[in-house]
């Protein structure tokens, strides 16, 4: 034992000889180039002075999962060569209207900081973040090299913001414009490519529903050599996306506009063999309004499909299936819930590679209740699809032994987001809780990294989850649970959780206080419509000063309560952009 | 449970003869006040009732959940007290049960209406609660799709509101199903049964919060058959008849024709109470009530 200790009080000091003579700073930084998990830099900075200082020197990516849990000047002052930023804003839920507008994450404060600090920005994607045309134009013209803007869920722009990064990027490779609220005025922005840019290798507008001006994008289509993935919107008729696909061979993702047309047979011959030409498609999407009658033309084209998304046609399950039996190296399926059980067993029988199922519902707020998918359909998936670790899925009911066979079939699931669309909706066959079916997930899926409950859901299922999700890291949960046990168990039992957001449970300040330590280990907790008071997070804040604890109160609601919260982790303190609504404990 | 915010007229279904006034219905000592349905806030004219307006009728589900109601509603499921307790106005019935799939409360008049909380916990109550007639009453962000999602379906989907008809095509015969008491309607597909049992469980299972009686040639299980079920039994005493309107526009109790016959003209099915069942062939009456 002495010589042991005595071995390791000498080691330290050799070590450290060793690490400056064989290691200068400069090689450092080389190796720690390589590194592009941000998870791995941040355990690498943490390792000694020396190695934060080269990490920091080298890092050219950031990843902000919570833009309010850093500030710009914080961001640009460690990090001083960064070239590609990619930033989260607003709580997830606000996809869903629950976050009050204008409730914060702007992008503009962070431009300024990184026209002054990173003018060789190469990079920026974006996640419900705000963002301006002024902000776009502010971009445009502040970072002569920028390359990549991607935009996901954005709010607060027009197509003049687009128009400007058209006009000025000189050296774009992609513009990823996705599922935004964009206010779409027209499609000329497209034209605002210079004749003589040629660099773009991503073309994303399936979002906007303008027309664009088809002959500006046939000729930037054939002058753009690189371009390997394109995505059209709406506007684009059958007629156009062949014409593009014949300049285009080369592409990678394809996006189609409108698949609906009237084509006489010469036509359709022609989009056929367009298609038969681009044999490097492995991702296809759009098929707006697709008449099944042109299907067909795609078939040779899904050999090689490895994601195929599909969840903006309503396709039913007899023309699906058919379609389906050409895609046997599908990975990725994306589809609407028309192709109802049918349509998920041609999946089973045809794909058995496949990785990834999102179900979503076509008519999601119908009351007259059409068919959709039922436990029937994902069960058929699980027993073909053996390779299954993420699914979405949306059906208007369940029941616990279908998802207990499913996870049987399917050990090895990362991702399982179940919505029964109807809250609190029992096992309909044997009317109980589904409590075993979200146990059966936990029990068996032991790499879980994130789940959505729903259905009727007592504290059991909270204590399942506390007790075997060992590496869960977002949890949702709506409409589920019986006390605050439900919520302490998983705060006391999942040691990766990450992201908490619960809105209508049964949840009160026992629960939200009992994770009191437990916050700053996470990104963040949104808890709404449950039984949390104004003193009790209040309290919270005083107690964690290193927590951001806002509410977001509604006009007319009790002042003692607490119908919004949002807490999250910073070293930026309180934010000092927060509308009235929010107030900031 | 409070009533106040909540506009219970707009939501009062109420049934009376063609073109008259529907009587002011209070509750019975069971709680027990039909849910009706207002003739003159649809149509008026001639001898038949005009359902078609009615099923697509004012009666949208508001669905809330209020905190301090958040305990009852997400209280263990023990048959008893929903069972018991039929006039007050607490009643919850928490999804099993009422088979509407969500925390509903009953109303002294019987109405499924939701929990109506002290505070606007949900925008839905502030927006939605007397603004019953056109939009359909949600839950705030539920089911969880994004914006860009529901309006890119919306204004995809060809909805036909106007269909009273049944849908035909692609081999599927969709009917509307309502009934008498419950908040929405459903929609089966008459091809994928092949007898009128097949039928009968079918709607029982769908619309299990509630009691189906059927009185029918074809000899369906009575009332005491299915009281051994795990459904709720909401409206106690109530007989409810399967009924359907033809293509002439008729209304005619379900069963007394051959099944073919049947999925050929049926247009749309209704489970009405039987004491409402008037007008209805007297002869099917008489056969329902010498059976029981």
């Amino acid at each position: 034992m002495e010589s042991e200790s005595k071995r390791k009080k000498e080691s330290p000091n050799t070590a450290e000889l060793a690490v400056t003579a064989s290691f200068p700073d400069e090689v450092l930084e080389i190796v720690l180039s390589l590194l592009t998990s941000h998870r791995d830099r941040s355990s690498v900075s943490l390792v000694c002075k020396d190695w934060y200082r080269a990490e920091r020197w080298s890092r050219t990516q950031v990843f902000i999962g919570n833009c309010y849990s850093v500030s710009p000047e914080i961001l640009t002052r460690r990090f001083p060569n960064i070239r590609s930023v990619t930033l989260k804003g607003k709580p997830r839920f606000s996809d869903f209207n629950l976050v009050p507008p204008n409730w914060g994450a702007d992008i503009h404060a962070w431009l300024v900081a990184f026209a002054a600090k990173y003018p060789f920005l190469e990079e920026l994607r974006l996640k419900r973040m705000a963002v301006s045309d002024e902000s776009l134009e502010f971009l445009a013209s502040n970072f002569p090299n920028f390359k990549l803007l991607s935009l996901l869920s954005c709010d607060g722009f027009s197509t003049d913001g687009l128009a400007a990064i058209a006009t000025h990027c000189k050296n774009l490779t992609e513009l990823d414009i996705q599922e935004n609220g964009i206010e779409d005025s027209s499609g000329s922005w497209l034209s605002c490519f210079p004749e003589s840019f040629t660099s773009l290798e991503v073309l994303n507008f399936a979002n906007l529903t303008s027309e664009v001006n088809t002959d500006a994008l046939e000729r930037l289509v054939s002058r753009c050599k690189s371009l390997k993935v394109l995505k059209v919107n709406k506007s684009i008729s059958l007629e156009q996306l062949q014409r593009l696909l014949v300049r285009a061979p080369q592409l990678e993702e394809l996006g189609t506009g409108s698949f609906l047309q009237d084509l006489t047979a010469r036509p359709y011959a022609d989009l056929e063999s367009a298609f038969n030409n681009c044999k490097n498609i492995h991702t296809l999407s759009g098929l707006w309004e697709a008449v099944p009658l042109y299907l067909p033309a795609l078939y040779n084209s899904c050999a090689n499909l490895t994601f195929l998304n599909l969840s903006y046609t309503a396709l039913q399950s007899g023309e699906f299936a058919k379609l389906v039996v050409h895609c046997p190296r599908l990975r990725r399926l994306w589809i609407l819930d028309t192709v109802e059980d049918k349509g998920l067993e041609a999946v089973g029988s045809n794909c058995p590679l496949l990785e990834e199922l999102r179900v979503f519902p076509a008519d999601p707020f119908d009351e007259e209740i059409i068919h959709g998918v039922t436990e029937e359909g994902f069960v058929a998936v699980s027993f073909g699809c053996r390779r299954l670790h993420y699914v979405l899925y949306f059906c208007r009911q369940m029941t616990n032994a279908a998802v207990a066979t499913i996870v049987q079939n399917c050990p090895n699931f990362t991702h399982f987001r179940l919505c029964i669309m109807t809250p609190g909706l029992p096992d309909y066959l044997t009317n109980e809780p589904m409590d075993e079916a979200f146990g059966a997930v936990v029990k068996t899926c032991s790499k879980l990294q994130r789940l959505s409950v729903s259905g009727l859901l007592t504290d059991l299922t909270f204590e399942y989850i506390g007790k075997y999700a060992k590496n869960l890291e977002t949890l949702s949960v709506a409409f589920a649970g019986r006390s605050d046990r439900g919520m302490q168990c998983v705060l006391e039992g999942c040691p990766k959780l990450r992201k908490l957001e619960i809105r209508d449970c049964p949840f009160g300040n026992e629960a939200l206080l009992s994770g009191l330590e437990k916050y700053e280990s996470m990104r963040s907790l949104w808890m709404s419509a449950c039984n949390v008071t104004m003193n009790a997070c209040r309290r919270l804040a005083k107690q964690m000063p290193r927590l951001n604890v806002e509410v977001m109160k509604e006009d007319g609601s009790d002042d003692s309560q607490a119908d919004k919260v949002y807490i999250y982790r910073t070293v930026a303190g309180p934010r000092r952009d927060a509308p009235p609504s929010v107030l900031t404990l | 449970m409070e009533k106040s915010g909540l506009n219970l007229k707009a939501t009062e279904l109420r049934l009376g003869l063609p073109g008259s006034e529907s009587p002011e219905r209070g509750s019975d000592k069971n709680g027990n006040a039909a849910v009706i349905l207002s003739l003159k806030s649809f149509v008026g004219s001639g001898a038949k009732r005009v359902f078609c307006d009615a099923t697509d009728a004012d009666a949208k589900w508001v669905f809330s959940v209020s905190e301090a109601a958040a305990g009852r509603l997400f209280s263990p499921r023990g048959g008893g007290s929903s069972n018991n307790n039929n006039n007050n106005h607490g009643k919850v019935h928490v999804g099993s049960d009422s088979g509407l799939g969500g925390p509903v409360l009953e109303d002294g008049n019987g109405a499924c209406v939701a929990a109506q909380s002290p505070k606007p916990v949900m925008m839905v109550q502030d927006k939605k609660s007397h603004e019953i007639a056109p939009s359909k009453a949600q839950v705030v962000g539920w089911p969880p799709i994004r914006s860009y999602r529901k309006n890119t379906m919306s204004s995809q989907s060809s909805k036909n509101d106007d269909d009273s008809e049944a849908k035909l095509g692609l081999g599927c015969l969709y009917v509307k199903v309502s009934m008498d008491g419950a908040p929405y309607l459903r929609k089966v597909d008459l091809k994928t049964y092949s007898s009128y049992i097949d039928l009968s469980s079918a709607l029982e299972k769908m619309f299990s919060c509630f009691t189906i009686g059927q009185c029918s040639s074809h000899n369906v299980p009575s009332r005491d058959g299915l009281s051994e079920s795990r459904l709720m039994d909401l409206l106690h005493g109530s007989e409810y008849v399967l009924t359907y309107e033809d293509k002439d526009g008729d209304w005619m109790l379900v069963g007394d024709v051959p099944w073919e016959m049947f999925t050929d003209s049926c247009r749309r099915l209704r489970i009405m109470k039987s004491s409402d069942a008037i007008g209805l062939a007297p002869r099917a009456m008489e056969k329902c009530k010498n059976r029981n």
